[in-house]
């Protein structure tokens, strides 16, 4: 049986200061919900851009010159994506992390340790960000 | 009793089907990632390439439902967030009705960009 339990407002001033490591996972969750669900809807709508490209001739698209190639060039071809990319990645890496932790945790698996769990989503969102950097990267310069 | 910092009311069929849904986003999401990526890196991507893999029908049904549930665990997510924040009444219907809307925009223009890759004739 479940049971209501208080948590008061995130936003009141240094509330942060009382949290515990399952507080800071579920801010850290929501957050990167938020980034991804804007995300989804940003990635659709660029990835429109085929809907028109579909109409062009094949010697264009075997050029490329088509207007969602064209699009997605330009975009890969700035830093900032590639560092917005990155960026997803650590996003998308901890959600998917913190999300197995959560599935655990429902299931009643390891909840003494989710404190534990939490700082090894964090650790290894870390390591897979920066094991990802130069393939995130390659060709941006 | 430990303390539960889950937003959604256990028990429910919503509950579920966001924990259903999040084992689904879990395999794919990591495939995705992988196959557009490392495989095959963002900058080299183009229309014909796009469409060679939607034109299989496997890949196309994983990338549909792929949307169909990245749009239901993303939006009862945002859903069950504002509510926990304490969104009710009035405005709480007015929300729920907006994402709904929003859901089948996103998975409209989703699947017309996927029938245009594939070459299927409805977008």
């Amino acid at each position: 049986m479940s049971q209501s339990y208080n948590r008061g407002l995130i936003e009141d001033f240094s509330r942060w200061r009382e949290f515990e490591a399952g507080m800071w996972a579920w801010i850290f969750h929501k957050f990167t919900g938020w980034v991804l669900i804007g995300y989804l809807f940003t990635h659709i709508a660029v990835l429109s851009t085929a809907i028109p490209a579909s109409g062009a001739e094949t010697a264009v698209l075997q050029a490329g010159n088509d207007v969602y190639t064209q699009t997605i060039i330009s975009l890969e071809g700035l830093l900032l994506v590639r560092i917005l990319e990155v960026g997803l990645l650590a996003v998308a890496v901890f959600h998917m992390l913190n999300g197995t932790r959560l599935l655990l945790v429902d299931l009643g698996i390891g909840l003494d340790s989710q404190d534990k769990s939490f700082y090894a989503s964090l650790i290894l969102t870390g390591a897979i960000t920066v094991a990802s950097v130069p393939t995130f990267i390659a060709g941006a310069f | 009793m430990a303390q539960r910092y889950s937003s959604f009311q256990q028990g429910t069929r919503m509950w579920l089907l966001q924990r259903i849904t999040a084992g689904f986003l879990l395999v794919v999401l990591a495939f995705h990632f992988f196959l557009l990526h490392f495989v095959h890196h963002a900058d080299e991507v183009s229309f014909l390439m796009s469409s060679g893999r939607m034109e299989t029908m496997s890949y196309y049904s994983l990338m549909v439902l792929f949307l169909l549930t990245a749009t239901f665990h993303g939006v009862n997510g945002v859903y069950n967030a504002l509510v926990n924040q304490g969104l009710s009444g009035t405005k709480r219907t007015a929300v729920k009705w907006t994402l709904v809307a929003a859901s089948v925009v996103l998975i409209v223009q989703g699947i017309r960009t996927a029938n245009a890759w594939a070459g299927i004739p409805l977008y």
